[in-house]
């Protein structure tokens, strides 16, 4: 594995096997009366995030206790950007404290990338802008792959905001990678461009796009970041894009449904889709905190679990 | 030396016609004679060994000298200095300073400031509106009398068609050009690079070509219908480039200018070699290969007009950021030369003689201002050029206060050997081997 974890790039698909099947041990110690193992014992993990995140953060935070790591969170937002320190200023001053992991959110694409020019410690992209949220794919490739029992060969069909998504770009370098047959569905106001060279199909058509698919993928239409007249309403989104049971019947009868969270119920998808039979979100969520302690383990040198 | 000849190699001037083996006599800081084996009379003898190149003055009519106000960043002595090193003997320099070169006032402080630094000559450019806000004319018979030669809001684009339409019309007056920076900027948003794969795929907001096209169409639409001079700055997309030779077709009295950046680099360097590098964060964005290769068609077929750099120093801790709060813009005047030689003439593009109309011969003519010739009697600029020196760029080698370069660690052919202004020699180059 390389140093630090910044995109599915960074990954063969022999590394992402190897995560996926850590992840299955490491989701048995999360099912023990004691839920901790001292393999992170004495390293020290800095949660640093310049973005407010519940699921993320809460995600590693588990992840790294259960592995014994020492865990600090620094939510930044509120406190050094309004003195004006600088983000290289920031990552020096923890840095000098030696920590051995950075998992860094951060609203600008590329903020890891800075981060691991100038740090020793190995940093682990939690999220950087429009970029990329690896390990988000990641749990999402382990909760697929539990689920179909192989990635290749599946029609994965991901529709929603495709523009300002950092799921989307992990997903589709880590679908595509393993062999899935992808499609990408949304307004045309919201496709990033050029991304039908990530190999990837892109079709308007929610029906054609989800027309026998084996997963959809839900993304958030993200009303925070809707400067822009993308769409003209969300009633209107949800009467076009919705994932709704009746666009649910097109797809695979044991289709999953998938959603990194937080939802916009109504929005992107209706409740009874959300909380229906197909639904795996919960079980993305659980997932999330194995994958996220197996992608620790790894880079910290796969110390043996115990 | 107040009499010196310079002797024996070959000289490139396009504007006299002239291509082959002269010698040049310079007395005190005029051009005194030009011509085959000349008489030395009393003259010192300077033998240029053969393999350089004797060619008018290089002129970049586009660089930001900063001061005043952004002295961190680059001084009138600092950036004239980079640019004696990199062959040019006057720059023309943008008004976006602080306070703005609205008035007499900015002017007259900039051209002190080069007349004390004695380097490169400095050809003011004052803003078409006042403190560059778009709404009202600056004072431009002030700033035409102060010395300024032509006018933009550079930054910005002129913020109206009617403030354009102004702008050309009253400035036609005094036959300044009004250079402008095309970027039709609710379709810009808060785009930082060239919309397409390379900036999709990396989570950067795009900015599409039509941005700068549809906002120089506007403008050669105006410049036909007032008949005044428009010259199209930093041109970076394939069609803008077709907007121009439309204008062009049609009479409408328009020049556009290009930057090496743009005919070298693309947009892929935004991931690799070093991705989210913001030294390769510029406005306009770098483009796609499409793009870059009609930048190099437009050089080859004439359709473009002048190469300058858009030199714009920033201190490095401004571009030590996220790539999104990084500021635009490369130092380019110490690039340019290289950049020229290696990828445009090495590489079959152009000859040589295009080249200096390009960098010296058009800006005059474009800024009406002396140059571009090695007339018998014009001022005693020359650079002399090292077309086959090996040059490795070395950011932290470079005179100018900025180090923000992408094209640190390159190596290319071609260089400058020596830079004279007023046949004073304010730049020699040690790699060259040339004793003067």
């Amino acid at each position: 594995m390389k140093k630090d974890l910044l995109s599915i790039d960074d990954l063969s698909s022999d590394e992402i096997h190897l995560i996926l099947d850590t992840s299955e041990a490491m989701r048995e110690i999360g099912q023990r009366p004691i839920k901790k193992v001292p393999t992170l014992r004495g390293k020290t993990v800095v949660n640093l995030f310049y973005e407010p995140s519940t699921r993320t953060r809460t995600s590693f935070e588990i992840a790294e206790k259960r592995l014994s790591a020492d865990t600090l969170n620094i939510a930044v937002a509120s406190s050094s950007v309004l003195k004006g320190e600088t983000l290289v200023d920031t990552a020096l001053n923890i840095e000098a404290m030696q920590p051995d992991m950075i998992v860094l959110r951060h609203a600008s694409s590329g903020a890891g990338h800075i981060l691991s020019r100038i740090c020793k410690s190995r940093i682990i992209n939690a999220g950087d802008g429009m970029h990329e949220h690896p390990t988000q794919a990641l749990l999402d490739a382990f909760t697929i792959r539990e689920h179909k029992q192989r990635i290749e060969g599946l029609k994965v069909t991901i529709v929603g905001d495709l523009l300002h998504s950092r799921v989307l770009r992990s997903n589709v370098r880590l679908l595509t990678k393993l062999g899935a047959e992808v499609w990408v569905s949304g307004p045309p106001t919201l496709v990033p461009a050029g991304i039908e060279r990530f190999g990837v199909r892109v079709s308007a058509n929610i029906g054609e796009a989800v027309d026998g698919a084996d997963v959809i993928m839900m993304l958030r239409i993200q009303q925070e970041r809707m400067s822009g007249a993308f769409i003209p309403s969300l009633r209107e989104y949800f009467n076009t894009f919705g994932m709704t049971k009746a666009r649910v019947a097109k797809a695979k009868p044991d289709v999953i449904i998938m959603h990194p969270g937080p939802m916009n119920r109504g929005v992107e998808i209706a409740s009874d889709v959300a909380d229906g039979p197909y639904s795996v979100i919960l079980e993305q969520v659980a997932n999330g905190v194995a994958v996220r302690m197996a992608v620790l383990y790894l880079l910290a040198g796969g110390v043996e679990v115990d | 030396m107040a009499k010196w000849l310079l002797r024996g190699a070959r000289v490139v001037d396009p504007a006299n016609g002239r291509d082959g083996v002269f010698d040049l006599l310079i007395d005190d800081d005029r051009l005194a004679r030009v011509g085959r084996d000349l008489p030395i009379e009393g003259a010192k003898v300077v033998d240029v060994p053969s393999g350089l190149v004797i060619v008018p003055g290089l002129i970049d009519m586009h660089v930001h000298l900063r001061e005043p106000g952004q002295e961190h960043k680059e001084t009138v002595a600092t950036g004239t200095a980079a640019a004696v090193a990199g062959g040019f003997t006057a720059v023309a320099c943008m008004p976006n300073t602080n306070p703005v070169n609205d008035n007499a006032g900015v002017t007259g402080y900039i051209l002190a400031k080069a007349a004390e630094a004695s380097l490169a000559r400095v050809y003011p450019i004052g803003a078409v509106s006042r403190g560059q806000k778009g709404e009202q004319l600056a004072d431009i018979a002030e700033l035409k009398q102060a010395g300024c030669v032509a006018l933009t809001d550079d930054g910005h684009p002129v913020s109206t068609a009617m403030l354009m339409r102004r702008a050309l019309e009253y400035a036609g007056m005094f036959d300044l050009p009004i250079i402008e920076h095309c970027e039709e900027q609710t379709l810009k948003g808060d785009g930082v690079a060239h919309e397409g794969f390379h900036a999709s795929a990396l989570g950067l907001r795009g900015i599409p070509g039509e941005c700068e096209s549809i906002m120089a169409s506007r403008d050669i639409a105006l410049a036909e219908l007032t008949r005044g001079l428009l010259h199209i700055a930093h041109m970076s997309a394939r069609q803008t480039l077709d907007a121009v030779r439309y204008g062009k077709s049609r009479g409408a009295r328009v020049t556009c200018e290009v930057t090496p950046h743009h005919f070298v680099l693309t947009d892929e360097m935004l991931g690799a070699p070093i991705a989210y590098d913001t030294n390769v964060k510029m406005n306009p964005p770098l483009r796609e290969t499409a793009d870059r290769d009609a930048m190099l068609a437009g050089l080859k077929d004439g359709s473009i007009d002048v190469i300058a750099t858009d030199h714009a120093p920033h201190h490095a801790d401004e571009k030590q950021v996220e790539f999104d709060r990084a500021p635009f813009g490369i130092t380019g005047l110490e690039t340019a030369v290289s950049l020229c030689f290696d990828r445009l003439v090495h590489a079959g593009v152009i000859s040589l003689p295009r080249l200096v109309e390009l960098l010296s011969v058009n800006p005059a003519r474009i800024l009406r201002i002396p140059g571009g010739s090695l007339a018998e009697g014009a001022p005693a600029d020359i650079t002399i050029l090292a077309p086959d020196l090996s040059v490795t760029v070395d950011a932290k080698a470079m005179v100018s206060r900025s180090k923000n370069t992408p094209f640190d660690g390159w190596t290319l052919r071609g260089g400058v050997a020596a830079t004279i202004v007023g046949g004073r020699v304010v730049y020699t180059n040690p790699a060259a081997s040339l004793d003067i």
